[in-house]
């Protein structure tokens, strides 16, 4: 019983996400879906129209190295531009305290180590 | 091909796993508990652990299979480098964060943090298990792939190695050890890869070839005749006479032949002949090449290393130093010489293997369709088009399904550690790929290939280079293999220990009792790698990680993702979507196309599968499997 409400607890604190938790992961969602529709079009030009990737788009490359190149570096560029713009959580500090302390309890112990994440 | 154990590749080698076994016991020197063996406190810095990502990653298949597709058949392997790395987007944008939040030591931790249910930590336990087990397989193989040119050691000798090494590793300091042990694997990886592309490009691309390699053009009537320029043309007799584009011509220098391909040239009137290879195993199982025992001394014969280009634009013979722009398009524009085979039975009963080499333009090469994965794109065929969608989408939702890649997160101290570790994995694996495409294709014209082996294409590549480049990238592919069964022993201990016998169970256990259970659990798990390593090793590399990736979309993506994104899950939702998607995806593999003609040997036509990739199917039918259970079962879950 004492699991069942701490896994409660638990997840009431996981889920209830704080603002800046909740701002990050949109964030999150948007780049995401941008970056599906870049991968997207690539797989779906190959699956269908497989002859385009042929075409020569810049400097005697075509567009097969051409598109599979930038999709590794906007991956790279898209992934720093989300560091840089995600809010940093002020709660980490006492976030971390508080999971240490949670876990110096936990440890040798198969119960949950509940809900007192801020 | 045969190759002789080099005392600098083996001395770096020792050098190496040396230093892996040194620091694990450095690092395991005190008593851990389960936090530590786990998870390492949480206390490991995200920079260290962004290369540690890319350290457990970037497997065998990624480093020998990529490069190797890549040689044989040009662009199609870069394929998998586009996808094994757009997975990362999904994990860093979607799943880092909230895995940080939610778990603790394993995958079914995150799963389960909402629900506490034995339900799902066994579903989870056993998918972990599943997943880790077909990925460890052909690393275990590549383990053994590699020992031979290396040590000069039998195939099971290099499993045997890397099992116990692996072990030492994990069980010494857990995922501490195995995390360092990533880190120095990871970094060397993308530094030596990047110095070996260097040297690919400062080299350039030249057309040499050796004498002997083609006769003529000669006048296409001289086929039909018993000499060919002074040489005795061997009767064509079994399986060979079926072939008339395969002409055998005596040997003047031994008492071998050469097998050449019949091309034709612009003029009809005549053809030119390029000079192939042929291996036989005869009744008493021995090997011939060229029809001379495989050996190296007098009257015995080895096959040659092949790649190289036969025509560079403006008729020059050599580029010198390229850039890495015009590298890519001078061989686009170039002609090279792919390789095939063909295999024939002698009138004897013996079977042999012909090499052959097919002038290709280099703008096919520089383009998807040639490998016969992907051929489908240009069939026509929507079943075909289907069958890509269907393998680029395993790859995208892979990466992020991975346990042994998401056990990870718990190993830094927060979530905004998690992201940027995520963000250095990121930019460290996908500056790798991008190397592979000039690594693949340098070896392609290295003239180093191994016609039977494609897999060795990089450490070649390294040899044709320097000796003792090959001796580093050789001990880096190997320490690749260490680096990433680590990883994938330490995931299936703690779902051993921690999901199946703690959770399921529910037998509890101290601290330190749940990290000897995880121990013993990677000693067995270790055994068993072993085994399996021994028993595929004919499998195909890449073959089987493409597995891995289908059944871990497949059974984890689905549940993850709408638990993150959906609140109406519930466990029983949870449950039943990773069940089905791991049995679906499964058995979908084990009837589809492939499978039947690779694994069983059976007639590929007779599949029941109507394409070989099932998460175009699996995927969305594990997503569809938890909405229905979920709804049925809201009530009950309250």
């Amino acid at each position: 019983m004492t699991d069942q409400l701490s896994a409660a607890e638990r997840h009431a604190a996981s889920t209830q996400l704080t603002e800046i938790e909740r701002s990050n992961a949109k964030l999150g969602i948007i780049l995401f879906v941008v970056y599906l529709a870049f991968y997207g079009g690539f797989v779906l030009v190959n699956a269908f129209q497989a002859d385009l990737m042929d075409t020569v788009v810049f400097a005697g490359l075509n567009l097969a190295v051409v598109y599979g190149f930038a999709l590794i570096i906007v991956a790279i560029v898209m992934s720093m531009v989300y560091g840089l713009w995600c809010k940093v959580e002020p709660a980490t500090a006492g976030k971390t305290a508080a999971s240490a302390a949670d876990v110096s309890l936990a440890d040798g112990s198969l119960s949950d180590n509940d809900g007192n994440q801020s | 091909m045969i190759y002789d154990p080099s005392w600098s590749a083996i001395t770096i080698f020792l050098m190496f796993v040396g230093g892996a076994v040194g620091l694990s016991f450095y690092l395991g020197r005190r008593k851990q508990s389960s936090e530590e063996y786990f998870a390492a406190h949480g206390q490991i810095p995200w920079f260290v652990n962004g290369i540690a990502f890319a350290g457990d990653y970037l497997s065998a298949a990624s480093f020998l299979g990529i490069c190797g597709m890549i040689a044989a058949y040009g662009y199609d392997g870069f394929l998998y480098s586009i996808g094994y790395l757009a997975g990362w987007i999904v994990a860093l944008f979607v799943i880092a964060e909230p895995m940080k939040r939610l778990g603790r030591f394993t995958f079914a931790d995150a799963l389960d943090a909402k629900f506490n249910s034995r339900g799902i930590k066994a579903a989870a336990g056993v998918s972990t298990l599943a997943v880790s087990i077909f990925y460890l397989i052909p690393q275990m193989v590549g383990a053994g792939v590699l020992i031979q040119p290396l040590l000069g050691l039998p195939h099971w000798a290099g499993v045997v190695m890397v099992g116990i090494v692996v072990i030492i590793i994990v069980v010494t300091a857990g995922m501490v050890s195995t995390t360092w042990v990533q880190f120095l694997k990871g970094s060397l990886l993308v530094v030596f890869s990047a110095v070996l592309v260097v040297l690919v490009l400062n080299q350039g691309l030249t057309t040499v070839t050796e004498s002997g390699e083609t006769i003529g053009p000669i006048p296409s009537t001289l086929l039909a005749t018993n000499r060919i320029e002074d040489r005795a043309v061997l009767t064509p007799e079994g399986e060979w006479a079926e072939y008339p584009e395969l002409v055998r011509l005596a040997s003047t220098l031994d008492a071998g032949f050469d097998v050449f391909v019949v091309t034709p040239t612009q003029d009809s009137e005549t053809v030119l002949l390029r000079r192939g290879q042929t291996m036989t195993t005869n009744a008493a199982g021995e090997t011939l090449v060229g029809g001379l025992p495989l050996g190296k001394g007098q009257g015995e014969r080895q096959l040659r290393g092949v790649g190289s280009v036969t025509k560079l634009p403006g008729g020059v013979t050599s580029t010198g130093p390229l850039g890495p722009i015009e590298y890519l398009s001078t061989l686009r524009e170039s002609e090279v010489l792919l390789w095939s085979k063909l295999a024939l039975k002698e009138a004897d009963g013996s079977s042999t293997t012909v090499y052959y080499p097919k002038p290709a333009d280099g703008s096919r090469i520089m383009r998807p369709g040639e490998h016969p994965t992907f051929a489908g794109i240009r069939s026509g065929n929507p079943l075909d088009s289907l069958n890509f969608l269907s393998l680029m989408l395993a790859l995208f939702c892979g990466t992020a399904s991975l346990p042994h890649i998401l056990i990870r997160y718990y190993t830094v101290k927060d979530a905004a550690a998690a992201r940027k570790s995520t963000i250095v994995g990121i930019t460290s694996i996908g500056f790798f790929y991008v190397l592979t495409l000039y690594l693949g294709l340098g070896a392609m014209t290295s003239g180093a290939l191994d016609v039977t082996d494609s897999n060795m294409a990089a450490p070649l590549l390294a040899r044709s280079i320097s000796q003792w480049l090959f001796a580093i990238i050789s001990a880096i592919a190997f320490t690749t293999v260490l680096g990433t069964v680590s990883g994938l022993i330490l995931a299936s201990s703690g779902a051993v220990a921690h999901d199946l016998v703690g959770g399921f169970l529910g037998v509890e256990l101290s601290g330190s009792a749940q990290v000897r259970l995880a121990k013993i659990a990677a000693v067995v798990v270790g055994g068993i790698a072993i085994v399996l390593g021994i028993l595929f090793k004919e499998m195909n590399v890449s073959y089987l990680v493409g597995w891995a990736f289908s059944v871990a979309a497949s059974a984890n993506l689905p549940a993850l993702v709408m638990l993150l994104f959906w609140k109406r899950t519930t466990s029983q939702g949870i449950i039943a979507s990773v069940i089905v998607g791991m049995v679906s995806s499964l058995t979908w593999i084990m009837l589809s196309a492939d499978t039947y003609q690779k694994v069983f040997g059976w007639d590929p036509a007779d599949a029941i599968a109507p394409f070989s990739q099932p998460g175009i199917v699996t995927i969305p039918l594990s997503f569809a499997t938890l909405i229905v259970v979920s709804l049925l079962t809201k009530a009950s879950d309250k």
